[in-house]
């Protein structure tokens, strides 16, 4: 039982990783970036590139594996997605996508199509036994990067003058321009923040779940499945859906397996007509 | 076209319901594949079905504004329903058809209920998660659908008797071509209609709607169920024509691309989804020859161009070039 | 407006029936593969051996020259699988039609191989039935039970009594596990417990636990390619799963190359069954190899392999017909064909025109310092049992 919660709570963690920047442009920028996992694919790939061709070890690469997707969002927001942040949800949903696919197209192009093989370090590697119970070394290292950036993501946005201005811009973006807070400044940040932590997410996710092109596409639904039931602009909301969604994942695989796939979405669903705007929404 | 023409609002919908020459020459153009491409007749009739559900889509996106993720359901379960009838003996494809826009229509209708209750996110992920509810449904019951390898044994009868579905797609097509031009003739009825109007109205502002009189989630309810049933044509007419149902008639992957084909060709045009569909069935086809592996990349980067430039799609950059030039004339 | 169209179809019946079987000093092939998508991968390494094969044999047969004309049907779409081929056998007027990799789409193609008697190769496509789909149509690559039934009645005879099986809950998944299931049982061991895991599936931790739970001696294992055997591989290493101890028993994709590259030493001791491994060893599968990898920098695979075989089934059915393409001439000369593959001997079966082959048993140890599969054991002549059965019933 406790490891059913563990492995869960380790898989929701990816999750939030993985999402935790959507929610926040999605609640400040109201645009709706599909392209986000291919942010993530990219951590990815700037990972196995590192890893397999300069034998880089794996924890080095993982601040690059957040700054190569951010610097790229930079400019993607810079040249296109600025130009849209008044239109409507399907005309971002359609340039993200589209977004999506060309990246997908280039990566299939630079690497294959085949998995990506990653060896990661020995003391990442195997199980650890505590308390008479044994954990994967590895989720036992995402529980702990996805718990160490929440803390420090919390307290950013508590305690700094940015975080705050962040803030400001996410409850009312008027009010905040008017107080002549830089908020395109705000969005750009914030958004090249959220890619670098998909970049960062994308990197730790190899172990669990592989790395090819289609990654940008496959972990996309279960991204929006995170965001749309947390709650846009709501770290919290993340979190607590992540989680949510990655322990009733994996226990109601363990318990009731035939329910298997089915269990995520009618979760998903019901929470939704429940709270539409999410668990900790503000609409 | 200036206001003083128009003298009242059934005025209005009365020159809006003609027929203008444009669209009487792109049917006309429909029938070209006879005499010039008749090689390309199965291709044509594919086109023809995905045109029919790219219309189903813009009923409820265009004029409804609904976003949805999951409409290939109601194509799947079109398509499955056609199979399985077939399979089981009942071969005849007008009945069969029917059959499966009731069964379509029907599930469309349970469905609005709880799609329109819902807008922007929650809506777009309630789409999502029903379709691919539905398609692990018809995964798991694969002693019904024959799961991955999908339905065997799938044999219909000639239409009306007479036309038996031949190698080279004469009958495909035309029969494909009949049914979707009937229903176009429905939809666009439809849509310049009292009702049709009021679901624009919905799509503006669906607060202020029933300030004005108009129910406007029952409004959503018929839309929705409408549009569903027309999907079910769609996937009937491909379940009969290549006599093969799989899977991937429910998918996710084939949401995607009908959304993809809408916006291309512009939404709330009702001949958008047709467009689209031609353009992009023919450009697939074409890649899948030469560079398949680019056709992500072009397809993205033609996605990436209609937003930035073209925000109504190809028919709304028509439609601009058109208003320009009768200014400049 | 109605008469015309019957005239019109009755004009193309007329056409289609007196076409000739191909133009007179080319033979054309139509290769449907998906070249694009998820499954790029597969269809790339069956066209290359393809081209391989070509390059060094020629591409003159009986005299005639031979063209390929490759269509991406871009994944699992049968509806595109059916109108590629039903354009290429009334557009581009191919003779043969080959490639599929992926069922749906070789069954929706096997009834236009019918219905316009075509010869067709299918190279990689493994569900038992396929070639019921039309009589002009040969396997070269494998079928599912094939494979899983030999395993079955491997691991009985090998001291293997209580399995606990994980299989991935789609077709290709649950036709395996049935094969294997049955075969155990009817060799007389006992299932004691089974799981089916959703294909969409990024996390096995609640699957491997459950079988943990259980304490089984041994479990085996069904998913499919790509990322998922080397997720599975590692979860099961993180909860302790040993293969050293617990026999893991498993299709051969479980340790695919870079399913093993992935998993490293935690795949020491798995069990599989496949019909080929780069590491085969024999003259000519070596051969092969090194020629393969100076093409294409890296190992061929059972997709390779399929498409090898299969080119080369076309090759000496050529040359048996002299150059005549008609489906049924050159279904003739498929039948019993029989040669020395790099994978081991291979055959088809003049019955049900599809392969007979050896099957392998391997274990993953260390050779030198790579990991790889060592083959230890094997089971000759194996025919699709499922069809086998359906024979005698």
């Amino acid at each position: 039982m406790i490891g059913v919660l563990f492995d869960g709570f380790a898989y929701g963690m990816l999750l939030f990783l993985l999402s935790v920047g959507l929610s926040v442009t999605l609640g400040m920028m109201n645009f709706v970036n599909l392209a986000h996992c291919a942010f993530a694919m990219i951590g990815g790939y700037v990972t196995v590139t590192l890893m397999n061709q300069w034998h880089w070890p794996f924890l080095a690469t993982l601040p690059l594996a957040f700054l190569g997707p951010a610097l790229v969002s930079v400019v993607f927001e810079r040249a296109l997605y600025r130009r849209l942040y008044g239109a409507s949800d399907l005309d971002q949903v359609l340039l993200t996508i589209g977004l999506a696919f060309v990246s997908v197209a280039v990566a299939a192009y630079l690497y294959g199509t085949i998995q990506q093989p990653v060896r990661m370090p020995d003391y990442l590697r195997g199980s650890v036994t505590a308390l008479g119970l044994t954990f994967g070394a590895y989720r036992l290292f995402l529980i702990i990067m996805a718990l160490g950036i929440t803390l420090l993501l919390a307290g950013a946005l508590e305690y700094t003058r940015f975080g705050a201005q962040v803030r400001a811009a996410v409850d009312n973006q008027r009010m905040a321009r008017g107080l002549g807070i830089n908020v395109d400044a705000a969005f750009a940040i914030t958004f090249a923040l959220g890619s670098g932590l998909a970049g960062l997410g994308g990197a730790l996710a190899i172990e669990i779940v592989g790395l090819d092109p289609s990654f940008a596409f496959t972990y996309l639904i279960y991204v929006l499945i995170v965001v749309s039931v947390g709650g846009l602009g709501s770290i919290g909301g993340s979190f607590v859906a992540a989680s949510l969604i990655g322990i009733s994942d994996v226990a109601g695989k363990y318990y009731v397996p035939g329910l298997g796939a089915f269990l995520i979405y009618l979760v998903m669903i019901a929470l939704l007509m429940w709270r539409p705007a999410g668990l900790f929404g503000r609409r | 076209m200036d206001a003083s023409a128009i003298s009242s609002p059934q005025a209005y919908m009365r020159l809006q319901a003609r027929w203008r020459p444009v669209e009487l020459a792109f049917w006309l153009a429909t029938l070209l594949p006879f005499w010039l491409t008749p090689d390309y007749l199965v291709l044509a009739s594919q086109i023809a079905i995905t045109a029919l559900f790219a219309l189903s889509l813009d009923l409820i996106l265009g004029y409804a504004g609904i976003v949805s993720l999951g409409h290939a359901a109601f194509f799947g379960l079109g398509a499955y329903t056609a199979g399985l009838i077939a399979k089981y003996g009942w071969g005849e494809p007008v009945t069969g058809l029917i059959a499966a826009t009731l069964v379509a229509g029907i599930v469309g209708y349970a469905a609005s209920l709880i799609v329109s209750r819902f807008r922007h996110l929650a809506l777009i992920m309630i789409t999502l998660g029903m379709g691919l509810l539905l398609a692990e449904a018809a995964n798991s019951a694969s002693w019904l659908t024959g799961g991955a390898d999908g339905l065997q044994g799938v044999k219909i009868w000639p239409v009306f008797n007479v036309f038996s579905f031949d190698l080279y797609g004469y009958v495909a097509y035309s029969y494909a071509l009949i049914v979707l031009f009937l229903v176009f003739l429905l939809a666009r009825r439809i849509i310049n209609s009292p009702f049709g109007l009021s679901l624009r109205g919905i799509r503006e502002n669906a607060v202020r709607v029933p300030a004005l009189g108009a129910p406007s989630r029952a409004h959503l309810r018929k839309i929705y169920t409408i549009a569903a049933a027309i999907a079910g044509i769609a996937g009937a007419l491909l379940a009969q024509t290549t006599e093969t149902v799989s899977l991937e008639a429910l998918g996710f992957q084939r949401s995607a691309d009908v959304l993809v084909i809408l916006i291309l060709g512009g939404a709330g045009r009702l001949y958008g989804g047709l467009i689209g569909a031609i353009i992009f069935m023919v450009a697939r086809d074409q890649f899948s020859g030469n560079t398949p592996q680019f056709w992500y990349f072009w397809i993205g980067a033609l996605l990436v161009a209609v937003v930035m430039f073209l925000p109504n799609g190809i028919l709304g950059g028509f439609a601009k070039l058109a208003s320009r030039w009768s200014k400049v004339f | 407006m109605r008469t015309l169209l019957a005239g019109l179809g009755g004009l193309a019946a007329a056409f289609l029936a007196t076409a000739p079987a191909g133009a007179q000093d080319t033979i054309k092939i139509g290769l449907i593969l998906p070249y694009s998508g998820q499954f790029a991968d597969t269809g790339n390494q069956l066209d290359n051996a393809i081209k391989l094969y070509v390059k060094q044999h020629g591409d003159t047969v009986a005299g005639k020259k031979l063209e390929f004309i490759r269509k991406d049907v871009g994944g699992i779409a049968p509806d595109t699988a059916k109108r590629l081929a039903q354009e290429l056998v009334v557009r581009d007027k191919v003779d043969i039609l080959a490639g599929f990799v992926l069922t749906p789409n070789a069954l929706a193609a096997g009834d236009i191989s019918e219905q316009a008697k075509k010869f067709m190769v299918v190279m990689n496509a493994a569900t038992s039935i396929i070639t019921t789909k039309s009589q002009y149509m040969i396997r070269t690559s494998l079928t599912t039970p094939q494979l899983n039934d030999s395993l079955g009645h491997w691991a009985y005879k090998n001291g293997v009594r209580k399995v606990y099986t994980m299989a991935s809950d789609f077709g290709p998944g649950i036709d395996a596990e049935g094969a294997f299931t049955r075969a155990f049982k009817e060799a007389g061991g006992e299932i004691i417990g089974s799981v089916k895991m959703p294909v969409a599936n990024p996390d096995f931790s609640a699957f491997v636990q459950r079988a943990k739970d259980l304490n089984p001696e041994s479990i085996y294992i069904w998913v499919p390619g790509g990322a998922q055997p080397a997720a599975l591989g590692k979860t099961l290493a993180e909860r302790g799963i040993d293969p050293k101890k617990v026999k893991v028993l498993a299709q051969g994709e479980l340790t695919e190359d870079q399913a093993l590259k992935s998993m490293g030493e935690a795949a020491l001791g798995i069990i599989t069954a496949f019909h080929y491994d780069p590491t085969h060893d024999s003259a000519l599968n070596k051969k092969f190899v090194k020629d393969y990898n100076e093409a294409y920098g890296r190992n061929p695979d059972i997709f390779s392999i399929g498409g090898w075989d299969g080119i080369h089934a076309i090759y000496e059915a050529l040359k048996k017909t002299g150059g005549k393409t008609d489906g049924e001439t050159l279904v003739a000369a498929a039948k019993g064909m029989a040669w020395e593959s790099p994978r081991g001997p291979i055959s088809i079966d003049p019955d049900t025109r599809d392969i007979i082959q050896t099957v392998y048993i391997r274990r993953v140890e260390k050779v030198g310092d790579k990991i790889q599969n060592v083959e230890f054991d094997k089971i000759e002549n194996v025919k699709d049992p499922v069809k086998a059965k359906m024979k005698t019933n």
